[in-house]
């Protein structure tokens, strides 16, 4: 009796959280069928689920029409740039945090985690107006700067609570074996770390990736993101929803897929550790 | 035990963290205060001189500054509402034995991955278009006519589609602190007779305090921040019905280009968020000692 009550209850819940989860995910599912309708078809009433002419066109015409492949080389180069740039100045300043304390480290961990609670347009003026006289308006080399800076906190951070979780003996027991400062980190330190370091880089890529606040107020047409030229659809005369679904699941699906893969590594990053 | 060697060397090694965020701080932050004290206007160049409270003053009185002000707290309190509500139905949800626990989940989280330009525009045009987005089509259906979301609830619209894209974050950060609520706890509140209701509201909502918390404040920062899907959707309009504070600062610096009255606009955006910043760090601080 106890076990067909608790099997109708999973069958119950499982139902509900299967409905629930698909209404969540449906404006996505939506986007990634209409990139394979044609124009008329995607804006057809009634509108048809999976019973269209399935076509590839929409790629094709966003792929030679936009300079799509340049705008996702942008994307590439600005979030992995950003990211190993960031990795390679954070891991070694993780390291002497949670190594080698000292008794400031606190508030310099604190005081890390308050400048990304700047907000954006607290220094909009003065970047604009920075980068407008370097010449760094428009450019990849500017916003792999900035995406570097801004994200700087959470690689810290999150590498922080990876490397607190290492046993400190270990490293001792190298240094105590002659082993150098370098040889420390690299050869003892790093593959201990792999893991944290991993998805440390996967989170820092995807919000990289998504950023759209200084992609869209920092490039135009050259250095411009596919956050920035997925925006230039809002235009009326860009109206086409096949085209856009295109571009827009082409845009999203490698993040999509790589965030799957990092959701526990989600939360500690975005909540600085508080939450695990 | 770290010899005073291995201590100047730690030094060295944050040395260049250290560096680069004070200087991305305080650089543009000191230009940004100057700058909201002076009459500077990118388009009379040579022009500029002292304004001194000038600035702050046209900025606060403009009647747009409290429009924008109003709808920054709107949209913020909006999306916390939904998320907060939405997150810890979903995260008790998934929390259940289901069939395809995994598969739901990534279906749930899957939003938070889209970039904020690619959801606005999927649902302001497939969605919430007046003529043949899908909502128009099911009003239809049901015999209703159908409604312009953007042109007349530009901000509930901006509000539902950011919700959608922060919903994933609540739900994922509620549900990995209901995971580690002990259920020995809560079996032992069932064996002396208690409620799913009451189970709820006396074990597992104060299990769950600390991580809404976290969310609150969290996404807090990032909602006060939103721009990109005002951007695309609404451009802030009509009028100034869906303009935050993140978008009228943009709009006097880079449509208006006045320098000053948009860094004055910002620097009242930093005091803003310092409110909420103060309250997060001292949370997260606490929990670094334990």
């Amino acid at each position: 009796m106890a076990r067909q009550i608790s099997t109708r209850r999973k069958a119950f819940f499982t139902a509900l959280a299967w409905s629930l989860g698909l209404l969540i995910f449906f404006p996505i599912l939506w986007t990634i069928l209409t990139s394979f309708k044609t124009e008329a078809e995607a804006i057809a009433s009634p509108p048809s689920m999976f019973m269209f002419e399935w076509t590839m066109e929409n790629y094709q015409e966003v792929m030679s029409r936009s300079n799509y492949f340049r705008h996702f080389m942008n994307s590439v180069v600005i979030s992995v740039g950003s990211t190993v740039i960031g990795l390679a100045i954070a891991i070694p300043a993780a390291w002497s945090m949670a190594f080698s304390p000292s008794r400031y480290t606190k508030n310099i961990l604190m005081w890390i985690l308050s400048t990304k609670m700047l907000p954006p347009v607290g220094v909009l003026v003065p970047i604009y107006l920075i980068f407008r006289d370097a010449g760094l308006l428009d450019t990849r080399t500017g916003l792999v700067i900035v995406m570097t800076l801004i994200n700087l906190p959470i690689i810290i951070w999150m590498l922080y609570t990876y490397f607190r979780e290492i046993p400190g003996e270990i490293l001792e027991a190298a240094r105590m074996d002659g082993a150098s400062l370098f040889n420390e980190i690299v050869y003892v330190l790093t593959p201990m770390a792999i893991p944290g370091i991993a998805s440390t880089m996967l989170l820092n890529v995807i919000l990289a990736w998504n950023e759209a606040f200084w992609t869209l107020n920092l490039t135009a047409a050259k250095a411009a993101p596919l956050t920035a030229f997925i925006a230039s659809y809002s235009s009326p005369e860009g109206l086409f929803y096949a085209k856009l679904s295109a571009a827009s699941t082409m845009a999203i699906a490698p993040i999509l897929i790589m965030g799957w893969f990092s959701q526990k590594q989600l939360v500690r990053g975005l909540t600085f550790g508080a939450v695990k | 035990m770290a010899t005073a060697q291995t201590r100047t060397a730690a030094r060295l090694m944050m040395s260049p963290t250290v560096l680069l965020l004070l200087g991305w701080m305080i650089i543009p932050l000191s230009m940004t205060i100057w700058f909201s004290f002076q009459r500077y206007n990118l388009l009379m160049p040579g022009m500029e001189e002292w304004a001194g409270l000038l600035n702050y003053r046209f900025f606060l009185t403009d009647p747009a500054f409290f429009s924008a002000l109003t709808n920054t707290l709107l949209l913020v309190g909006g999306v916390l509402l939904v998320t907060i509500v939405g997150g810890i139905l979903f995260a008790l949800l998934l929390d259940q034995s289901i069939f395809g626990q995994g598969i739901v989940r990534i279906l749930v989280i899957a939003p938070f991955f889209v970039m904020p330009t690619v959801s606005a525009l999927v649902w302001k045009n497939m969605f919430m278009n007046p003529v043949n987005g899908l909502f128009a089509w099911l009003a239809k259906l049901v015999g209703v006519a159908p409604f312009d979301f953007l042109a007349h609830a530009p901000l509930f619209s901006i509000t539902m589609i950011v919700a959608w894209s922060w919903l994933p974050f609540a739900t994922l950060i509620l549900l990995t602190a209901l995971q580690s609520l002990d259920s020995e706890q809560k079996e032992a509140a069932e064996m002396d007779g208690a409620g799913p209701v009451s189970i709820f509201m006396y074990i597992t909502l104060p299990h769950l305090a600390r991580a809404i918390t976290v969310v609150v404040l969290i996404e807090t920062i990032f909602l006060l921040s939103v721009f990109a899907e005002i951007l695309v959707t609404t451009s802030g309009g009509p009028g100034y019905d869906s303009t935050n504070l993140t978008y009228l600062v943009y709009s006097q610096a880079l449509l208006t280009f006045d320098v000053g009255g948009a860094s004055a606009g910002g620097i009242v955006a930093v005091v803003l968020a310092n409110i909420v910043a103060i309250f997060l760090i001292r949370i997260v601080g606490k929990n670094l000692e334990a």
